[in-house]
């Protein structure tokens, strides 16, 4: 994780103080519109403060009543304006620091790029780029827009977009080609051909997303607003109805008190938190350094059933390496690990380093100089298969079973049992067997393999608890691929991979009604990523990869997916929790105003009001205050969310209810009364 | 509250269970067009029907054109009606020699036997023909039952079905609802009520002498056949005005039971339908524990209120062991009355064995509230599960985000469009509900139709439009409703409950079938648990209360405060 993680405060001075600001601005209608719930409370407040002006000219005895009914209402949009600019507020100071290494550096567009000896090149602004073009960028220029690098290498500096403060190298060809505008080339040059529009590049969207701008309703988020508008159309029937069913009952009833029932019935809690739970969703998975390119993205990772990863590189290292020794009978294992050292003391490949560091390591060979003693190193080439090197008289070999077999002038079947028998068992187990030789005697074998990462098996238990099944995807045969994932705790794995493969395992899947993640660098990938519902690429992956991803992990850490999709689940779970907080409070809210509404046509409505509230006025102005403080009390929660423990769905559920639910019929009784002690206490009602 | 009387309610709703579930089963067969046991002897009529009626029965339809076949369907029926009982005067079949129906009574009772209510605002046995009866009511009676179950098969296939653009075939539905479960259960049922004592004939009435000397006038007519599907459809149009409380209607406890038992039997059944056609009984028994949850309480409540009886009486020196007698009849007792009570309004069946509203205040706010749930529990024949369909979607969705998943029903997974389906056909009720009361609470030409002042004279108002819009059809009386004013507006808000509920189901139905099932894993929330049916009973009760607190406060809810501090209406 970069250090930009957990960085920022829940509130900040500065962060409170424009978001104060922007709460008064947000009551335009204009705005309030997109908030059907708040909506109706600004309309009903609007009313209620006419009300109060005719009071207060006519010197009614209700006027301090109404004055204060319209004045909480009032809040009651201000807070939950306030909710949501300062979720705005927290996300555009991240922009903001975006921003600033967006500087708008000339560009140095090639007059001829087709000619790559040619480097004459022009000054542009990096606004007027445009697709297609090839620029020039050298050691200390920033790169001015999102591309692929057609010629050089260079060392760039991401940590703008990464946090991450070591270089990265980039290179023309392969998977390391994709640049983003705004980074800094710290040494050599690079071509880079532009990809994308000024104004959309990749850093473009970030900032537009974090901001808020482009942020749209998340299909979930919709399906709740309906939710939520249909209650309110709901609760303004009751309402409006109440007021000729008490007519007849011989009450009339005030606008004031009837608006009062209204908005502490309406879900203003969930109504009023909605748009900022949804922009901290998306600030949370910028913080874990994921970008997504929409907030149907995050949803859809909550949803994910089934996660493809690539093998190499996500759940091994992607290097064959040497685990163990196993020598013949008459051979001990430290004779065989000081061959196997000195034989691939000049091999620099992965494998050969892997032995020399396990020889050392595992086997407590020395630190051999051997510089003094005149070896001659022999290289591994396609015909011999194998390499070594010949030193103080002695020839040691290591390579492939039967090469070495060969160099030693021995067969298989004259060679020791345990030999055969070590052989057999590497490449059960989906290993590779690498025989080692000193002259003519065949000293063991070393055993090549796949190593899975330490952490990774207990990353997809995790995500197993979470119903997501995983699988892996590699290029080894089935022996192999079977081995590793059994030993990285995959549930399934496609052997032998073709892009046709993965495809129609994608295809199959989703056939059986799965949602299919796929992570990994999107090399040669390009159907399977398509067809896949949420993709997250790499940051250190192709640009194409990165354009077709719905993420992309600035880390370059495949297994983060368990990070985005617990924060897409989050986000629901905090949405749903509150409405159902939202919704089971208006269970007090009615034993509160209903006998208050009638006491005075029947005094015996009084048994229903079980909070024993003072007066009538004081219960409704009490449910009122509630119901505005409410939101204010749950913007932390709103912006942390709510946290998400691998359980299982009833679990998960039970838990939920019984703090939101039931909390949420237990809290206002026990909010209300108090309010309205104070209320009475200071005389207000 | 006695032990015997407790177990006469177990045994019936015992009785119920166990013909529900092969009913049940049986009725997933019809709708899936399978060979069934009767097949031999019905299949050849099925498809003499189709030959007569000339169109393919597997040719399959969308949702729409399935919806607009229904409403044409249910147009034509009306307008038949209502010219049978306009031009009544002048048809045969009138051995009493009754005059045509006035234009709104007309009105009012079309549309109530269409939709299934059988609300009415007449008294049968003195204003409606035996033509008018058996052709037109009773025929009625039927296709208004197979409308429901066709409608319920719909929102079934929804989630039976995985990505289809069809829904089923209307017409096919309707001719194997009737024909292979509503007729032949109908005649079983019939037969067992005339075995208890019910008339049928085609006479028109006998004079009787009674004992002082008086010469009286005893109605009769064809009262056992429409007594069975009365029941059975849960549609509760009496053939008497006095409808099941009525001597020949509901003779005896044996009648009395059979009728509870009939009324119930293909509500019950049809979760059992639900989950073997989704390829799941457990969601079918979670429903139905849901509903019986529900309906049991309801029966403790009211058993517990009528028993109480009313503090008032005892006062006045009346004998009060027995509790509230009042408007109950002695030959089914306290227990069979309860039952009686909580089943006709959990239904929408709406036929009584008692005056609802001689019930105590809280004994009434038990059957008003039911109605006011939706008519879910367990409901009209077929709205009773297409009705908690949309429920256990509202319940599913709260508890879909709650667990951090796109909320997904069966597998189904429910988004934007499917929530405004859902929340329109909920807002209907409420609607056509609250807003009738409330102007009628206002208008003096309405109230000018109570018997009673106060709270009371409330209840009786929210309890017709409540009856209306719910389609039960059952009276709390003390309402004089034969006025044009209240013909017109019950007769909309029955109209509004029926089909301004039912086309937005129908549309949340197609859109659900169109959309593919997706597998269940360890993050779904599992829909056939305790916690489901815990969270979906919570969902009923918290939507409804919220909905009507306010308006039920200022009905039974202030009247029993009242009646407990001295004051009657």
């Amino acid at each position: 994780m970069s250090p930009r993680a957990n960085s920022a405060p829940l509130f900040d001075a500065g962060i409170v103080k424009t978001a104060a600001v922007d709460a008064v601005r947000k009551l335009s209608p204009r705005s309030l519109v997109r908030n059907p719930v708040m909506f109706v409370t600004g309309v009903v407040a609007a009313v209620v403060t006419l009300v109060f002006a005719r009071d207060a000219v006519l010197g009614s005895p209700d006027t301090l009543f109404t004055g204060q009914i319209a004045a909480w209402l009032w809040f009651t949009v201000l807070f939950a304006n306030f909710a949501e600019a300062i979720a705005e507020g927290r996300g555009k100071a991240q922009a903001d620091e975006l921003r600033k290494t967006r500087s708008d550096t000339p560009a140095k567009v090639l007059l001829h790029p087709d000619d790559a000896n040619d480097d004459l090149w022009e000054k542009v602004s990096a606004t007027d780029l445009r697709v297609g073009d090839v620029v020039l960028v050298e050691a200390g220029d920033f790169i001015p827009a999102d591309g692929e690098v057609v010629e050089g290498i260079a060392s760039v500096n991401e940590s703008a977009i990464t946090g991450e403060s070591a270089p990265v190298i980039r290179e023309s060809g392969g998977d390391r080609s994709a640049v983003t505008g705004g980074t800094e080339v710290l040494s050599d040059w690079i071509k880079v051909k532009v990809t994308a529009k000024p104004g959309s590049s990749f850093l473009d969207r970030m900032i537009a997303l974090v901001e808020g701008a482009e942020r749209q309703k998340t299909p979930n988020e919709l399906a709740l607003s309906i939710l939520l508008s249909g209650m309110t159309l709901i609760f303004l029937i009751a309402v409006t109805t109440l007021w000729g069913l008490a007519g007849y009952s011989g009450t009339v009833l005030p606008i004031t008190v009837l608006v009062a029932l209204l908005v502490t019935l309406i879900p203003t809690t969930i109504g009023g938190l909605l748009s900022a739970i949804g922009i901290a969703g998306m600030d949370r998975l910028i913080r874990f350094n994921v970008v997504a390119t929409s907030g149907r993205a995050v949803e859809a990772a909550g949803d994910v059933d089934t996660l493809l990863l690539d093998k190499t590189g996500t759940i091994t290292y992607g290097n064959r390496l040497a685990t163990a020794f196993i020598p013949v009978p008459g051979v001990s294992e430290t004779e065989l690990a000081e061959a196997a050292l000195l034989s691939s003391l000049s091999d620099e490949t992965p494998e050969g380093r892997s032995i020399v560091a396990l020889a050392k390591g595992n086997y407590g060979q020395s630190e051999t100089d051997v510089s003094g003693r005149q070896p001659t190193a022999i290289a591994f080439s396609a015909q011999t298969r194998l390499s070594g090197i010949d030193i103080d008289g002695r020839s040691v070999r290591k390579g492939a079973v039967d090469a070495v077999l060969g160099y030693a002038g021995q067969t298989m079947d004259g060679a020791a049992s345990a030999f055969r028998d070590a052989v057999e068992a590497i490449s059960q187990s989906g290993g590779t067997p690498l025989a080692v030789a000193e002259g003519n005697k065949l000293l063991g074998v070393i055993h090549l393999k796949d190593v899975v990462k330490p952490d990774i098996k207990a990353r997809f238990a995790a995500l197993r608890a979470m119903g997501i099944k995983t699988v892996m995807v590699t290029g080894d045969n089935p022996v192999t691929a079977a081995a590793i994932a059994t030993e990285a705790g995959v549930d399934d794995y496609i052997a032998e991979a073709t892009p046709q493969d993965k495809l129609a395992y994608i295809k199959s899947e989703q056939a059986k009604g799965r949602l299919i993640a796929m992570c990994g660098d999107g090399t040669n990938d390009a159907p399977a990523w398509a067809q896949a519902d949420v993709g997250v690429a790499m940051q250190t992956g192709t640009q194409a990869a990165r354009e077709a991803g719905n993420m992309v992990d600035l880390d370059s850490n495949p297994t983060k997916l368990i990070e985005v999709t617990e924060i897409g689940k989050q986000l629901l779970m905090t949405r749903g929790s509150l409405t159902t907080f939202s919704i089971a409070n208006d269970v007090a809210k009615y034993f509160a105003i209903i006998p208050a509404l009638f006491l005075a046509t029947y005094p015996q409505l009084g048994a229903l009001n079980v909070m024993q509230l003072s007066t009538p006025q004081s219960a409704i102005l009490s449910a009122v205050i509630f119901n505005a403080l409410v939101i204010i009390a749950l913007i932390p929660l709103a912006l942390k969310g709510i946290a998400y423990r691998p359980v299982g769905a009833a679990a998960l559920l039970r838990r939920n209810l019984l703090v939101y639910g039931l909390g949420g019929l237990v809290v206002p009784f026990i909010g209300i009364k108090l309010i309205d002690l104070a209320v009475s206490a200071l005389h207000l009602a | 509250m006695t032990f015997i009387g407790w177990l006469q309610i177990a045994a019936v709703l015992l009785a119920v269970l166990v013909a529900a579930r092969p009913l049940g089963l049986y009725m997933a067969k019809v709708f899936q067009s399978e060979r069934t046991l009767l097949s031999p002897v019905l299949a050849p009529l099925e498809r003499a029907v189709y030959a007569a009626a000339g169109f393919k029965p597997e040719r399959e339809q969308t949702w729409l054109s399935y919806t607009l076949a229904m409403l044409l369907f249910n147009a034509i029926g009306f307008l038949f009606l209502y010219v049978l009982m306009r031009l009544q005067g002048v048809l045969p079949g009138n051995p009493q020699g009754f005059a045509g129906v006035s234009p709104d009574l007309a009105f009012n009772t079309a549309v109530s036997f269409v939709t299934n209510t059988n609300w009415q605002s007449y008294a049968g046995e003195t204003t409606m023909s035996h033509l008018v009866q058996m052709t037109g009511l009773t025929v009625q009676n039927f296709l208004s039952a197979a409308t429901g179950m066709a409608l319920a098969c719909v929102a079934i296939r929804a989630f039976a079905r995985s990505g289809t653009t069809t829904v089923g075939n209307f017409w096919t539905d309707m001719v194997r609802a009737t024909l292979y479960v509503l007729l032949p259960l109908s005649i079983v049922v019939a037969v067992a009520f005339l075995l208890t004592g019910l008339p049928q004939t085609l006479a028109a009435s006998v004079d009787a002498t009674t004992l002082d000397g008086a010469k009286q006038t005893i109605a009769l007519g064809p009262v056992a056949t429409q007594e069975a599907i009365k029941q059975l459809g849960t549609n509760g149009g009496g053939f008497f005005n006095a409808n099941a409380a009525h001597p020949l209607e509901n003779p005896n406890a044996w009648s009395n039971m059979l009728s509870i038992w009939s009324m119930l039997l293909i509500a019950a059944a049809f979760p059992f339908t639900f989950g073997k056609m989704v390829g799941d009984v457990r969601q079918g028994r979670a429903l139905l524990i849901a509903m019986a949850v529900l309906l049991i309480s309801a029966v403790t409540i009211v058993y517990w209120a009528e028993t109480s009886g009313n503090p008032l009486l005892a006062t006045a020196g009346v004998e009060a062991t027995a509790g509230n007698m009042e408007g109950k009849e002695l030959r089914f007792g306290q227990a069979m009355s309860a039952l009686y009570v909580v089943v006709t309004t959990g239904l929408s069946c709406g036929a009584v064995n008692a005056m609802h509203d001689s019930l105590t205040p809280l004994g009434g706010l038990v059957p008003m509230f039911l109605i006011q749930l939706g008519e879910i529990l367990p409901g009209g024949v077929g709205s009773g599960l297409y009705g908690i369909l949309v429920m256990a979607i509202l319940t599913v969705f709260v508890a879909g985000l709650m667990v951090g998943r796109t909320p997904e029903y069966l597998g189904k997974k429910i988004e934007a469009r499917e929530m405004k389906l859902a929340m329109l056909a909920v807002l209907v009720l409420p609607l056509a509900i609250l807003v009738f009361t409330a102007i009628s609470a206002m208008l003096p030409a309405a109230l000018s139709s109570l018997n009673n002042a106060g709270p009371h004279g409330l209840s009786e108002l929210l309890y017709a439009y409540s009856s209306a819009a719910g389609n039960n059809g059952s009276a709390f009386a003390g309402l004089n409703a034969n006025t044009p004013w209240f013909n017109t507006t019950l007769g909309i808000a029955m109209l509004l409950g029926r089909f301004a509920y039912v086309v937005p189901v129908m549309a949340l139905a197609g859109s659900l079938m169109a959309k593919k099932k997706t597998s269940s894993s360890q993050g779904t929330f599992p829909t056939h648990g305790l916690l489901f049916i815990g969270l979906l009973v919570g969902v009923i009760l918290i939507l409804g209360g919220l909905q009507y607190f306010p308006a039920l406060a200022l009905g039974p809810i202030v009247e029993h405060f009242l009646m407990h501090a001295g004051q009657t209406f």
